[in-house]
C-alpha cells in the first residue's frame, strides 16, 4: 500500500511489520515520533510486541541486548546525545553477538545545542562493532529496517539503520508499505540462540583471558566479513521480493567520468539532480552513493572508483582535527588500489545546513579545476552560513 | 520447616568459586540461590558477585547466568523476564545480584526506572558497604566513619537509606536480610518468588577483607549488625506496610564496631554518634511497623 508518510513513520511501519517482540526506548528529538507511533499502535492493540519505556537510552539498549540474548526480536531508536549515552552498551551488544536493530536519526552532537542533521553522532560509533546502513529517503529507511533484521539475525551482529534529522525523519514522501504477508515470507520468525535455557545452563559473557579476548575479537571481525556476504544476499532477495534493492554502494554514470562525486544519505538525492544536468551539458561527472559503512565495502569501492581520475567526497560530518569521516575511510580503502586515487574532501551540510544544487555545483567546479589535492577538507557553504 | 529446608537444600553453587576466604557475599549468594531453586535465570553485574561466579571456562553456579554491565542489573533482568514471557515461560523467575556500588551508586537510575515500571524480577543487593571488587573504596553504602581506601580518615557521610528509596517506589516487596539469619533470608527469597513485579532484597554481606576482620567473622558480625540495630531485619509491602521480622537484643553498637578493623580508629564521640543514630533509626522503624515491637 502506498502511503504519504514521514521517514520516522516509515521506520515505525517496518518495525511493526517485522513483528518486533520488544521495543525499548526513550524520547529524544528527532527520533521521538517513531516511539510515539509505536506507542499509538500498542495502545490500539495493533503492535503485537511489548514496549518498555525505559528511563534512559542506556537502559533501552541494555534491555534490547539482554532480550536479544534471550532470543527475541528487539528494536530501539535514538539520536545524538542518546546514542552517545548508549555508547558503552553498543560495544556490549556487538561483543556478545546480539541481533538488536536500531534506528539512529542523525542529529548534531552538543555542544552547542542543535537539532539538525549531522552524521557525526552515528559515525562516532564506528568502532562499536555495529553494522551501519545510511539511508537516502523514506522508502529506503523502511526497506533497510526490514533488511536489517534479516542480516542481524543471520550474522549475529547488531545493525544500525541511519536516517537524517528532518530531511528524512520529518519530511513526508510517498512510501510503498508492503503487506504483512510479504514481509512474513521475507523475514521468518526469529531463530537465534537462546542463551538462558534451563536445560542447558551456561554463564554468558564471563571474564576471559587475553588470548580468549583476542580470539573473540577475531571472530567478530570474521562475522563482519560474513556480514558483507549476507547484506548482499539479503538485498538481492529483497529486490526479488519487493522490486527494490540498494547495494553497498550505488553508481550513477561513473564509467568514463572525469570526476566522481561520493555522497551519502540525502545529499545524494540533490547530487543526482545536479549530475544529470551537468551530464546533459556534456560534463563527464559520475556519482557514487555509499550506503553500507560498516562493514566498509572496500572491494566494491575499489572496483567502482579505481578508474576515476578525480574523486570528490562530500561529508556532512567531521572528525575534528582531521576531516570528513567518509573521506578518510574512502582514502584508506583505496590506498592499495592499482591506480593512485586523487581524493579531495569537502565538508558541506555540517550542522544540518542546506546543501543546495548550486552548492554541489560549486564543489564540482572546484574539484574539476583543482590542480593539487589538499590534505585538509574544504568547507563549502552557502554565503553567510559559515 | 524452614530450618529443614536450609539444612537439606538443593545446592546450586558449586565448589571452587572465586571468592576470598570467608566471603559474606559468597555465603549470601549460596543461601539465596538454594532458596530460589534451579528453575530461574540469574543476572550478575561487575562486583564481587561477578568475580565469585568464575572466570571462563569456570562457572560457579549450575543455572543459566548472564554477566551484564555494571549499571544495568535492573533493566537486564527486566528485559530477560519480558523475553521469557514472550516465549511463554513466564513461570521462570529472573533474579539479579548487584553490589552496593551497582545499586546505591551507578545502578540507582536504572533500578529506579525498572522499579517505577514495576518490572518483574527479584533484585538482590549484596551490600558489603564499599567497592570491594576494585580494592576497598568508599560507596554511598559505606557507613559513617568507616575506613576505606578512599576514605582513609573515615567516611564523612552516612549510609544512604536505600530501603526508603525503594519503598518510595511503592514496589510490591522490599526486605532487608543478612547472612547471620539464614532462615529469615531464605524465607524472604521464597516469599519474593511468590510475588510478581519488582522485589528488592537488601542483603548485608560482610567482607572480611574490606572490613578488616578474620576470615571466620562474616556470619558473626552479620548477627551483631542485627542485634545492635545497625541493620534491622524488616519487610516493606507495597512501600507502605512495614513488618519487623526479628526483635533484636539492642546490644550496644560497640559490640558490632569492635569486631571490625575498619572502625578501630573511632573515638568515644564517634561511637556515641553511631549509637544515637542506631537508636533513632530503630525508633523511626518501629514507628512505621504494623506489628508491636
Amino acid at each position: 500500500m502506498r502511503k504519504f508518510i514521514t521517514g520516522n513513520h516509515a521506520v515505525a511501519e517496518a518495525v511493526r511489520l517485522c513483528r518486533t517482540q520488544l521495543v525499548a526506548a526513550y524520547p529524544i528529538t528527532p527520533q521521538t515520533p517513531i516511539y510515539e507511533k509505536l506507542s499509538d499502535w500498542e495502545a490500539a492493540g495493533e503492535l503485537g510486541g511489548h514496549m518498555m519505556r525505559t528511563e534512559s537510552e542506556h537502559s533501552a539498549m541494555a534491555a534490547c541486548l539482554s532480550a536479544s540474548l534471550a532470543g527475541i526480536r528487539t528494536f530501539t531508536a535514538t539520536s545524538s546525545q542518546g546514542l552517545a549515552l548508549m555508547h558503552e552498551m553498543l560495544h556490549f551488544a556487538s561483543g556478545c553477538r546480539t541481533a538488536v536493530v536500531m534506528c539512529c536519526v542523525n542529529r548534531t552532537m552538543a555542544a552547542p545545542w542543535a537539532f539538525w542533521s549531522d552524521q557525526t553522532d552515528s559515525l562516532s560509533q564506528r568502532d562499536t562493532g555495529w553494522i551501519q546502513i545510511y539511508c537516502e529517503n523514506n522508502q529506503e529507511a523502511l526497506d533497510s529496517v526490514i533488511q536489517a533484521f534479516r542480516v542481524a539475525e543471520q550474522v549475529l551482529l547488531p545493525c544500525m539503520v541511519v536516517i537524517e534529522a528532518n530531511f528524512i525523519s520529518h519530511f513526508m514522501e510517498p512510501v510503498e508499505v508492503p503487506s504483512q504477508r510479504r514481509v512474513d515470507s521475507f523475514l521468518p520468525q526469529i531463530n537465534i540462540p537462546k542463551r538462558f535455557e534451563l536445560e542447558n545452563p551456561g554463564f554468558a559473557v564471563p571474564v576471559v583471558s587475553q588470548a580468549q579476548y583476542q580470539r573473540y575479537r577475531k571472530l567478530s571481525q570474521e562475522a563482519m566479513a560474513y556480514a558483507l556476504e549476507v547484506i548482499e544476499e539479503v538485498d538481492q532477495e529483497f529486490g526479488d521480493t519487493f522490486g527494490r534493492h540498494y547495494g553497498f554502494v550505488e553508481e550513477v554514470g561513473t564509467e568514463g567520468a572525469e570526476l566522481v562525486l561520493v555522497t551519502t544519505a540525502t545529499i545524494t538525492s540533490t547530487a543526482r539532480v545536479v549530475i544529470e544536468r551537468l551530464r546533459q551539458e556534456g560534463h563527464k561527472i559520475g556519482l557514487v552513493k555509499i550506503r553500507v559503512f560498516r562493514p566498509f565495502p572496500v572491494q566494491t569501492l575499489k572496483k567502482t572508483l579505481d578508474s576515476a581520475p578525480k574523486i570528490a567526497v562530500i561529508d556532512r560530518n567531521i572528525s575534528l582535527g582531521r576531516e570528513g569521516i567518509f573521506c578518510s575511510e574512502l582514502k584508506a580503502g583505496l590506498i592499495n588500489a592499482s591506480a593512485r586515487a586523487h581524493v579531495q574532501g569537502y565538508l558541506a551540510g555540517i550542522g544540518g545546513t542546506n546543501v543546495s544544487p548550486s552548492l554541489i555545483e560549486r564543489i564540482v567546479k572546484d574539484a574539476l579545476s583543482r590542480e593539487d589535492i589538499v590534505d585538509e577538507p574544504i568547507w563549502i557553504a552557502e554565503e553567510n552560513s559559515c | 520447616m524452614l530450618v529443614q529446608d536450609s539444612a537439606q537444600p538443593e545446592e546450586i553453587m558449586r565448589p571452587g568459586h572465586a571468592a576470598c576466604p570467608g566471603c559474606g557475599v559468597a555465603i549470601g549468594m549460596r543461601m539465596v540461590l538454594r532458596a530460589l531453586g534451579k528453575r530461574a535465570v540469574v543476572v550478575v553485574v561487575p562486583s564481587c558477585v561477578a568475580v565469585i561466579s568464575g572466570p571462563y571456562p569456570h562457572a560457579a553456579f549450575e543455572i543459566p547466568m548472564f554477566h551484564s554491565a555494571f549499571e544495568i542489573a535492573a533493566p537486564t533482568a527486566a528485559a530477560i523476564a519480558c523475553a521469557l514471557k514472550v516465549q511463554g515461560k513466564d513461570d521462570i523467575p529472573v533474579l539479579t545480584f548487584a553490589g552496593d556500588g551497582g545499586t546505591f551508586d551507578i545502578g540507582l537510575q536504572s533500578l529506579s526506572g525498572a522499579a517505577d515500571r514495576n518490572e518483574d524480577f527479584i533484585y538482590v543487593c549484596m551490600d558489603n558497604e564499599a567497592y570491594m571488587n576494585t580494592g576497598i573504596q568508599v560507596s554511598s553504602a559505606t557507613p559513617q566513619y568507616a575506613w576505606t581506601g578512599t576514605s582513609p580518615r573515615g567516611n564523612v557521610r552516612g549510609k544512604k537509606q536505600i530501603m526508603e528509596i525503594m519503598a518510595a517506589h511503592r514496589i510490591p516487596y522490599a526486605a532487608t536480610a543478612c547472612i547471620g539469619f539464614p532462615e529469615d533470608l531464605q524465607m524472604k527469597v521464597k516469599k519474593a518468588r511468590t510475588i510478581r513485579g519488582t522485589r528488592f532484597l537488601h542483603l548485608l554481606s560482610p567482607c572480611p577483607t574490606g572490613w578488616k576482620m578474620e576470615e571466620h567473622m562474616a556470619p558473626k558480625v552479620a548477627v551483631a549488625a542485627v542485634e545492635t540495630n545497625i541493620f534491622p531485619l524488616y519487610e516493606v509491602v507495597d512501600g507502605l506496610h512495614y513488618t519487623i521480622n526479628y526483635v533484636s537484643k539492642s546490644l550496644p553498637v560497640e559490640t558490632y564496631l569492635n569486631m571490625q578493623g575498619r572502625f578501630s580508629h573511632l573515638n568515644r564521640e564517634e561511637i556515641q554518634a553511631i549509637q544515637l543514630e542506631a537508636d533513632r533509626a530503630w525508633a523511626v522503624l518501629k514507628g512505621k511497623t504494623n506489628n508491636k515491637v
